[in-house]
């Protein structure tokens, strides 16, 4: 009896030992590396790898050396010095990607109300501030980052003006670290769509939120105006922390994101945007396809996104979500892609891939995700491309990150090198040959 | 007499019309392809010739009169997606009054103008599982459509020749309908497993009530009273005669661990897991004792539990010998699972074979219609994508769509508005920002509100 368990079992130590063995070259070029547990800064020379700048072409056998968070230099031939080299021979390096709006870091679990942080109770909260509320500690952050997606806008939602978003890296300890330079106040523009297909209202009773919305919009805005026209006469003037952050926006201090979706909405939003002279930026735009040319014209700045979403309407063609980013930037709109999710942000390069696929192009899609959103955001002398001065933020890649294919290898966020592993890395290692495996009984 | 021939004859006639036009069933020659078969590997520059909707011929050099010919040079083609777990097309989705409903019939709720259908076409799926709800411990029976979009008749959309599946719910949904919305069992995953078991043990008593019935019968002069029939504890006794195949919606490994063993004591083996967010904890089990899993590529942390997820399941759960599908369970993600399944390799590095079987032959074996489609072999049913693209670049996109060598899409040819019918109610045409519909809560959505309005995306 004794015999047959020890026959047993070196049966099945032979049979861990050849499945070890056929997956070995696999776990070797998997997604992690597991050398270091935390992000470390330093001097990095990244050798031999096409540089995709996304500014100035690309560079074939290019080497980019980080020091002291930036890009000390681009080009070939860079002598490493007392740089730590990393080979990248047959690698590529992009700029980091940025998600123009995402809830990643506002919550934990989506359907547990203790960890939702994105929405606020009442209509108009504008001072509500989405860097404070982001974990830096969330689960979700390493799992979006080894996708290279580093940078993404933390908004706020629910009510007329839900809060101020906040454009993050996706490292640091605290909310200040991860500060990237960009806020801006959402704006819910009144909306004649339904929120979702379990939206039942009437459609007489759409028109009616949306009539009363419009005429709330009008008041508190005109109250802004007034608030920052006191203030800027020196009145004293009660504490009034709405109307303190909504004055930022009235200034030009702070520009407005304008979440708009239907068509006719966007054209209202536009008419709005200039008769009010706001700096705004429009978000969701999921018609934008329709008014194209409108957005062009005025020259107003446009996140949207996800493109793997539902065409809005049923007479739609199947494809008006993915070619909506395409049709817009043809007309002329300056187009940021955003994913508009929370644990699952690391989507993003795939959304981009579906509005390169769908009309927009490779070269167009990669830049609605980079220098497009720098520029955007305003920190485009920071961000957004490979060049000589800005942040080191970027990542190493073994080819396109838009396809599910590429591997990303390397991830750098303000010249620190994070770590290539995440609580979905890490359940894979230890469950991918669980033991004890299969126990009979 | 000759007048009665003629009425028999046209009755006859009249027969085979209908058996005929109910489906419909088309041949096609499409030429120079790469044929990525599945199951026999990577054909270059190969023909494949459909002759009544069955895959007749596939080779190089292929000729046929009277076909339409397409010429697919630098293009791909690739079996038909097979869904195992949607919602798509059907009215009705729950049937939330009790803790088991296993007499409820999905196949009484197909609509078949769920422009879904088409959108999932448009995105090179075939055939779609559509299932009962998961707010029940053991819900509603499934139906195995095929999207012949285009009829009005909800019959010729089934798949006559699939095998039966009953749909089954672990975990958070079931205790929140029933424990903490109505206030019975199950309000925890004990009482989860007993609500189950205690349907299978009243089955058993209800067979042994109709034997005793029956051969009481066989008693010349015995008058006996038949028991009362149940549509519920018969199709139980179905589950448990092996006749039907179980779709189980689960998550956590502990939840799937003791199905596996509530099963295994009833001698059932027709057993697929769904969702399964943790399977990859139990992938030797389910190797060993299930007929697999069905997974998605990547959701994770919409609850609680999924929070301990792994976008590397499906790949960990391959490795481990599990027959793995990824499903979308969502009118968007069905639009888009070769995109999905493409995932598996960013996350386990698996091979365009095994990624494409997580799309065709693997879910085709769940739902027990592998031996009729889920790869390009001679005698399967023609259903067919032809891509511009390797389907699991990116990039790929959906040019032509077949079921049963009829063209149900086709990118090129198909005006923008497809839909059958405009309801006369909507003067407005409605503008949705999100989809809801197709989704395993549907029917039980107040259960997901919060302050009066949903907040999230998923709600599986």
């Amino acid at each position: 009896m004794e015999d047959q368990n020890i026959l047993k079992m070196k049966k099945i130590n032979q049979i861990i030992f050849t499945v070890a063995l056929l997956v070995l070259p696999f776990l070797a070029n998997a997604q992690f590396d597991g050398e270091f547990i935390k992000p470390r800064n330093g001097r990095f020379l990244l050798q031999n790898a096409t540089i995709v700048t996304v500014t100035k072409g690309n560079i074939e056998n290019g080497s980019v050396l980080i020091s002291n968070g930036k890009i000390e230099a681009v080009g070939k031939n860079i002598p490493a010095g007392d740089a730590e080299v990393i080979d990248c021979t047959g690698y590529f390096i992009y700029p980091g990607l940025f998600d123009g709006g995402s809830r990643l870091g506002l919550v934990e679990v989506n359907s547990v109300p203790e960890t939702q942080d994105y929405a606020e109770i009442g209509q108009v909260t504008p001072n509500m501030q989405a860097l404070v509320a982001v974990n830096p500690n969330s689960v979700a952050i390493p799992v979006t980052r080894v996708s290279g997606v580093t940078t993404t806008l933390a908004t706020p939602s629910g009510g007329l003006f839900p809060g101020t978003a906040a454009l993050i890296n996706l490292n640091g300890y605290t909310a200040d670290q991860m500060y990237a330079g960009f806020k801006g106040v959402v704006l819910n523009f009144p909306s004649s769509a339904r929120r979702s297909t379990w939206d039942r209202r009437s459609d007489e009773d759409i028109k009616k939120e949306a009539e009363k919305a419009e005429k709330t919009l009008n008041e508190i805005w005109e109250r802004a105006v007034t608030f920052n026209q006191l203030k800027k006469a020196d009145a004293a003037l009660d504490y009034y922390p709405e109307m303190e952050q909504l004055a930022k926006v009235v200034a030009g201090e702070l520009p407005l994101l304008v979440e708009v979706n239907a068509a006719s909405d966007i054209t209202l939003a536009i008419e709005w945007i200039q008769s009010k002279n706001v700096k705004a930026i429009l978000t969701g735009v999921a018609e934008g396809w329709r008014v194209a040319d409108k957005i062009a014209a005025s020259k107003i700045p446009v996140i949207t996104g996800p493109m793997l979403s539902i065409p809005t309407r049923n007479s739609d063609r199947f494809d008006a979500a993915y070619t909506n980013p395409g049709k817009m930037a043809k007309a002329g709109v300056k187009v940021v892609i955003r994913s508009n999710d929370a644990e699952n942000t690391r989507n993003l390069p795939f959304n981009a891939g579906f509005a390169a696929a769908y009309g927009m192009g490779k070269e167009e899609a990669l830049k609605a995700v980079t220098i497009n959103a720098a520029e955007v955001f305003g920190v485009a002398d920071r961000m957004g491309s490979i060049e000589q001065g800005k942040d080191a933020t970027l990542f190493v890649s073994t080819g396109d990150p838009f396809e599910t294919k590429t591997q990303i290898r390397h991830v750098f966020i303000d010249g620190y090198r994070v770590p290539m592993s995440n609580r979905h890395i890490k359940l894979y290692q230890e469950f991918l040959q669980r033991s004890p495996g299969l126990v009979e009984n | 007499m000759k007048k009665i021939i003629y009425i028999i004859a046209a009755i006859l006639v009249m027969g085979w019309n209908s058996a005929n036009s109910q489906t419909q069933k088309g041949s096609v020659l499409i030429k120079n392809a790469t044929v990525l078969t599945v199951t026999k590997g990577i054909l270059e520059d190969t023909d494949v010739l459909v002759e009544n909707g069955i895959i007749k011929k596939i080779g190089k050099g292929l000729t046929a009169s009277n076909v339409t010919t397409i010429d697919a040079k630098g293009k791909y083609v690739m079996p038909g997606i097979i869904d195992a777990h949607s919602h798509v097309a059907l009215d009705a989705v729950n049937e939330g009054t009790a803790p088991i409903t296993s007499e409820v019939r999905m196949a009484d709720v197909i609509d078949p103008y769920d422009i879904g259908l088409y959108r999932a076409l448009a995105g090179g799926v075939t055939v779609s599982h559509a299932m009962h709800g998961s707010a029940n411990a053991i819900g509603g029976q499934n139906i195995t459509l095929k999207h012949r979009y285009g009829s009005g008749n909800p019959d010729d959309l089934i798949m006559k020749d699939a095998a039966r599946t009953i749909k089954f719910a672990l975990g958070e949904n079931p205790t929140r309908v029933h424990g903490r919305g109505n206030g019975i069992q199950p309000r925890s995953r004990m009482g989860v497993e007993a609500v189950i078991r205690n349907g299978f043990n009243d089955a058993i008593q209800y067979k042994k009530t109709w034997e005793t019935y029956n051969n009481a019968l066989k008693v010349k002069g015995a008058t006996p009273v038949p028991p009362k029939y149940s549509e519920r504890l018969q199709t139980l006794v179905d589950i448990l005669d092996g006749k039907i195949i179980i779709h189980c919606h689960s998550y956590r490994a502990d939840e799937i661990y003791m199905l596996i063993n509530v099963c295994r004591e009833f001698g059932i083996t027709n057993i697929v897991f769904s969702h399964v967010n943790e399977g990859f904890k139990v992938a030797p089990e389910l190797a060993a004792y299930t007929m697999g899993a069905s997974v998605f590529a990547d959701w994770w942390a919409y609850k609680f539990e999924v929070y301990y997820s792994t976008a590397f399941n499906a790949a960990i759960l391959t490795q481990n010998g599990v027959i793995t599908s990824i499903n979308s369970d969502s009118g968007e993600l069905i639009r888009h699972l070769y995109h999905e399944a493409g995932k598996a390799q960013r996350y386990g590095e698996l091979t365009d074979e095994q990624t494409l079987a997580l799309i065709t032959i693997n879910p085709a074996k769940q739902l027990g219609i592998a031996d009729k489609v889920g790869s390009i072999e001679e005698g399967k049913q023609a259903d067919l994508v032809i891509f511009n693209d390797h389907p699991l670049s990116v990039y790929a996109i959906p040019q032509m769509t077949f079921v049963d060598g009829v063209k149900y899409f086709d990118i090129n040819e198909d005006p923008n508005d497809m839909r059958l019918r405009v309801a006369a109610t909507e003067s407005i045409e409605p503008i949705f920002l999100k989809e809801h519909d197709h989704k395993c809560m549907h029917g039980v959505d107040f259960f997901f509100t919060n302050f009066g309005r949903s907040l999230f995306d998923h709600e599986h």
